[in-house]
């Protein structure tokens, strides 16, 4: 999105270790655990001052829960969220509350996250007197108009009601009441996923255009791997809970390491009929595995088709940089040097059929929707 | 080769008491050959889904008024009764829906629901036709298809209902399938499975097949032959080569412009088209015509405002704009 | 394929034109709130305006009713008194529209003043209970956790108690029945249903989105609750309060009909004049059938009112 990424830019953004473990209950009264739903399992990644940075991956895959357990929004299980050298994962109450200030969240659906009872304006004024960032109506009135207009919102918005706009402007007025508080972060999730094609691209240039304007740093969730490359200056792409390739957003289509990435990248369809017809499909076998009981070892072993006999299935790799690769590639796979350079060709992967109700062999919970509710699904 | 389906001048409006009419369809004319993929691309409210229905008859019976033909073999499918019609659907031509969750049934096995097109339609017996439905489902890739026979809708993931989906409207070898955004409610990597399964099938069986999307990037590697409409009319046809080289109508050019493409390089200023379908002009009103994309067009013209421009063939090239795009503008 | 015309000489304005005209006014306009909007729906609907109509008739003649009634609720005439016999209660004759009742008092005064007895129980226990479930409810919905658990266990008890029954009972504990006692017993039904009925709407608007965004805003928990979770979780309770007017009248009726209301002979209310009436049923049925009517109607009138506001503020109708 911006010039070329700076890597000695200071991190805005540090993620450690993160985990979100939710239960699995069962009874009527509070319940025991049967299980866990591994939504997020170990991620650590870091979001530089003024850089986009793009988390794509299936439904699934715990890429909504993560930008919500960065946001406090979700309790994370173990692990560590540092804002600008601060803690922010033990933050509470109130500390919590004000901290809140700096770091926004655009939703995906403009129409359920902006309340329909509240006009534009008091939308927008909620923020402002949270914060204690009111400075008098008429000042306030002022700075308001200011905004509706920066995100392109037509006169007389802000006397109007949520219903009352078309959806792309539904999402401009939620990137607006995340703009009015002067945040530092903005965590975009799914921001234009609920949008027809030809109004994504006004959100996403606008997205653009702020982040020049204003400086901001957005860590953009998607599953639109053409959608998060285009906006993001470096990509994660997350597979089950974890992230297994983290590269520039140019490298990652130029030098996919990851099998995942290669599937996922081959699965895009392109508006191009003569690269649609030239191109190789890498189908993936199955569907993605239940978080609830993640396969051991590396979790894409169950549908790789570069998988081998030994190492996948026991050993959890970890993300590392391969030699000869760009700054800040990283891969998580055990044979990656071997499968760039055509050591290992894949093979054929019967697909193992995934049982949705049944995927806790003991004691599978009544309410077998449990997992994909957590998930959002 | 005599087409297979013809709709000719459809127009589809939703009544309601009080209210003037809504015009989801605007005549709409197409036409599908056997064994041919042809897709409807457009964003939604543009009326595709509600020609697909009207195609298969399942519009509600109450609030709408359907006018124009639709012929298969050079019968009107509008002009026959319901049991007719009953009995073409799922036999002649059968649909796939978006949502495979919804339009499966829950408490029924899938199976089962698979067995009951096999006996009602092909007059099978129960075990021939449990036998017929585990190929069917083996066909469409669902591994261990005996033991899946008996596994109900909710036990199976997303990807393999909408093949389940996709057994069940196969059943009887309908010689027309409309697919409507059948992967839109699918992850990336599923969708190429559920794609290239219906190519598959399609270029096995000899179906011809209607896709239903908005995602040109489906359109582009599926399609041999592409409408794109625009609130309720098709502003442009072609081939799928041609139509991706060279856009020719201001919105499908806007639309490719606004995508962002994987293969290109990132970070660049989308070509956005502006506005939204709520700008949209009446195609036809008492006050005079216009161009309903004229709000929203960058190429509008004082015309685009004020007469409805034709539908016009050049070549294999149907297009519907007073000023269309250069080819060599549409080709960079 | 088409040059752009020339435009020098002045044409009429195009479809365009009017359009832009159009968006300009619609930005100076004031937008319609949801509030507006569903008043408007109900402006439109034919059964809110027949129930309305029904209500306010009610509504009108119980305000008017001392001057509406020629005589007053507790006098018993001697012209009537005359022709009084136990197989015989005379009927309608000069000013005296709808005769006598059983005890020589005007008939068509009793039924007109009883309407202002009947909307005052209907009214104050309905809105006792709309405010005592609002407050439960709230609580529960806003808290969760142990708040939530103790409350609604206790309006589940409540709830599991046939809604005449719990009246009954209570208004029977009280030992002298009077009009305090039958409000508080109808009041007291009607608490768990608003009770359960907003934790249940606050429970949905905790989990949604726009709720979420106000948190990652920063909004304080207590504008969250009063502000967004409240007034889009009390649309059904609103509704709701409307039918609780019907029953409430219903139950109030049932109550002093069981002979559980209030005791005192000078006051007029259709559920006693009913539960008098059936004494004289074959001598005169109109003694029963008038009163009858009127609950009936009345409670038909707030049900007719309630539909329709639940369809007006139903969001899936919105389009």
């Amino acid at each position: 999105m911006s010039e070329e990424t700076n890597g000695s830019a200071p991190a805005l953004l540090e993620v450690e270790d993160l985990a979100v473990h939710f239960p699995i209950t069962q009874g009527v009264f509070r319940g025991r655990t049967v299980g866990h739903v591994y939504a997020i399992d170990g991620v650590s990644l870091t979001v530089r001052r003024g850089e986009t940075y793009g988390l794509v991956g299936e439904s699934g895959c715990g890429k909504s829960t993560l930008g919500r357990a960065i946001l406090k929004l979700t309790e994370p299980t173990h692990g560590r969220v540092r804002f600008d050298g601060e803690d922010i994962a033990g933050l509470k109450g109130e500390e919590l509350r004000r901290r809140r200030r700096r770091f926004q969240m655009v939703f995906q659906d403009p129409m359920s996250s902006l309340d329909p009872r509240q006009s534009v304006e008091s939308l927008l004024s909620e923020g402002l007197t949270a914060h204690g960032l009111s400075k008098g109506p008429e000042a306030d009135r002022r700075r308001l108009r200011e905004l509706v207009d920066a995100v392109g919102l037509p006169k007389g918005s802000l006397r109007r009601y949520p219903h009352e706009f078309s959806g792309g402007q539904r999402q401009r007025i939620g990137i607006a009441r995340a703009l009015c508080v002067e945040p530092d972060l903005i965590v975009a999730d799914e921001p234009v996923s609920a949008l027809d094609v030809s109004v994504q691209a006004q959100v996403l240039n606008l997205l653009s255009r702020l982040q020049r304007e204003l400086g901001l740093t957005y860590l953009v969730i998607a599953h639109d791997l053409a959608v998060v490359r285009h906006v993001s200056d470096r990509v994660g792409v997350m597979y089950l809970g974890g992230i297994v390739e983290e590269a520039p957003s140019t490298d990652l289509y130029a030098d996919p390491q990851h099998p995942y990435t290669r599937a996922l990248l081959s699965a895009v369809p392109l508006p191009d009929p003569e690269a649609e017809d030239r191109r190789e499909r890498i189908l993936l076998a199955g569907d993605l595995p239940s978080p609830a009981a993640p396969p051991s070892g590396c979790r894409f072993h169950t549908r790789c088709p570069w998988k081998q006999a030994e190492r996948c299935d026991t050993e959890r790799p970890e993300p590392r940089r391969l030699e000869g690769a760009a700054p800040g590639h990283r891969v998580a796979c055990h044979w990656a040097e071997q499968i760039r350079d055509g050591r290992i060709r894949p093979h054929h992967v019967d697909a193992d059929m995934v049982d949705e109700a049944a995927t806790l062999a003991v004691g599978a919970p009544e309410h077998a929707s449990s997992v994909q509710e957590i998930l959002g699904r | 080769m005599t087409a297979l389906l013809e709709v000719e001048d459809l127009r589809v409006a939703f009544t309601r008491r009080g209210e003037p009419d809504t015009v989801a369809v605007d005549g709409v004319s197409f036409d599908v050959k056997p064994g041919e993929i042809v897709g409807l691309v457009g964003e939604s409210g543009c009326g595709k889904s509600v020609t697909s229905l009207a195609v298969m008859r399942l519009l509600p019976e109450r609030g709408n008024r359907v006018t124009g033909s639709i012929r298969m073999d050079g019968e009107d499918l509008l002009a026959l009764s319901d049991s007719a019609m009953r009995e073409r659907r799922g036999r002649d031509l059968s649909m796939i829906f978006q949502d495979p969750l919804s339009s499966l049934n829950p408490v029924i096995p899938v199976g089962l629901q698979v067995t009951e097109v096999l006996t009602r339609h092909r007059g099978m017996k129960k075990h021939a036709a449990r036998r017929e439905a585990a190929e069917l489902l083996d066909r469409v890739g669902i591994p261990d298809p005996t033991r899946r026979l008996d596994s109900y809708p909710h036990q199976m993931s997303g990807g393999m209902r909408q093949r389940a989906l996709i057994a069940i409207a196969l059943a009887c070898t309908p010689r027309l399938l409309i697919a409507d955004e059948p992967t839109t409610a699918l992850d990336v990597t599923i969708q190429a499975q559920i794609l290239d399964l219906l190519e598959q099938l399609v270029a096995e069986t000899g179906t011809a097949l209607v896709m239903i999307t908005h995602d040109l990037g489906v359109v582009a590697g599926l399609c041999d032959r592409v409408n794109v409409l625009y609130a309720g009319r098709i502003v442009e046809r072609a081939d799928r080569h041609e139509l991706f080289r060279a856009p020719r109508h201001p919105y499908t050019h806007g639309l490719l412009g606004s995508i962002p493409r994987l293969d290109g390089p990132p970070g660049e200023e989308l070509a956005a088209i502006r506005g939204s379908v709520n700008d949209n002009l009446p195609w036809a009103a008492p006050e005079g015509g216009a161009c309903a994309f004229t709000p929203r067009c960058p190429r509008a013209l004082d015309v685009c405002g004020e007469v409805t421009p034709l539908a016009e063939r050049a070549g294999t090239r149907l297009l519907r704009c007073h000023n269309p795009v250069p080819v060599a503008e549409g080709a960079a | 394929m088409t040059s752009p015309r020339g435009s020098l000489r002045p044409r009429p304005p195009t479809l365009l034109d009017r359009r832009r005209r159009r968006v300009d006014e619609l930005a100076e306009a004031s937008g319609r709130s949801l509030t507006a909007d569903a008043f408007q729906r109900l402006r439109r609907n034919p059964v809110a305006i027949v129930g309305a109509v029904i209500v306010g008739l009610f509504v009108l003649v119980s305000i008017l009713a001392p001057w509406i009634a020629p005589h007053d609720a507790a006098t018993a005439f001697p012209e009537l008194q005359r022709t009084l016999r136990p197989d015989s209660i005379p009927g309608a004759q000069p000013g005296f529209p709808l005769g006598s009742d059983q005890n020589g008092r005007d008939f068509f005064s009793r039924m007109i003043l009883a309407s202002r007895q009947t909307l005052l129980v209907g009214v104050f226990a309905t809105l006792i209970g709309l405010v005592f479930g609002v407050l439960i409810g709230a609580l529960a919905g806003a808290f969760g956790g142990w708040v939530d658990t103790v409350l609604m266990r206790v309006t589940d008890v409540l709830l599991s108690i046939p809604s005449l029954l719990l009246a009954i009972s209570i208004a029977a504990l009280t030992a002298k029945p009077s009009q305090t006692t039958v409000i508080i017993a109808v009041a007291l039904v009607s608490v768990p249903v608003f009770a359960r009925l907003l934790r249940g709407a606050m429970l949905a608007q905790r989990e949604s989105d726009h709720v979420l965004a106000a948190t990652s805003l920063g909004v304080k928990r207590r504008a969250i609750v009063l502000r967004h979770m409240l007034p889009n979780a009390m649309g059904p309770v609103i509704v709701q309060a409307t039918l609780t007017l019907a029953t409430s009248i219903l139950d109030a009726a049932a109550l002093s009909f069981l002979g559980l209301g209030d005791g005192d002979p000078a006051r007029a209310e259709w559920g006693l004049m009913l539960a008098n009436a059936q004494a004289y049923l074959d001598v005169r049925p109109a003694l029963a059938f008038w009163p009858a009517i009127a609950i009936i109607l009345v409670a038909l009138g707030f049900t007719l009112l309630g539909e329709a506001l639940r369809e007006a503020l139903d969001p899936k109708g919105r389009r």
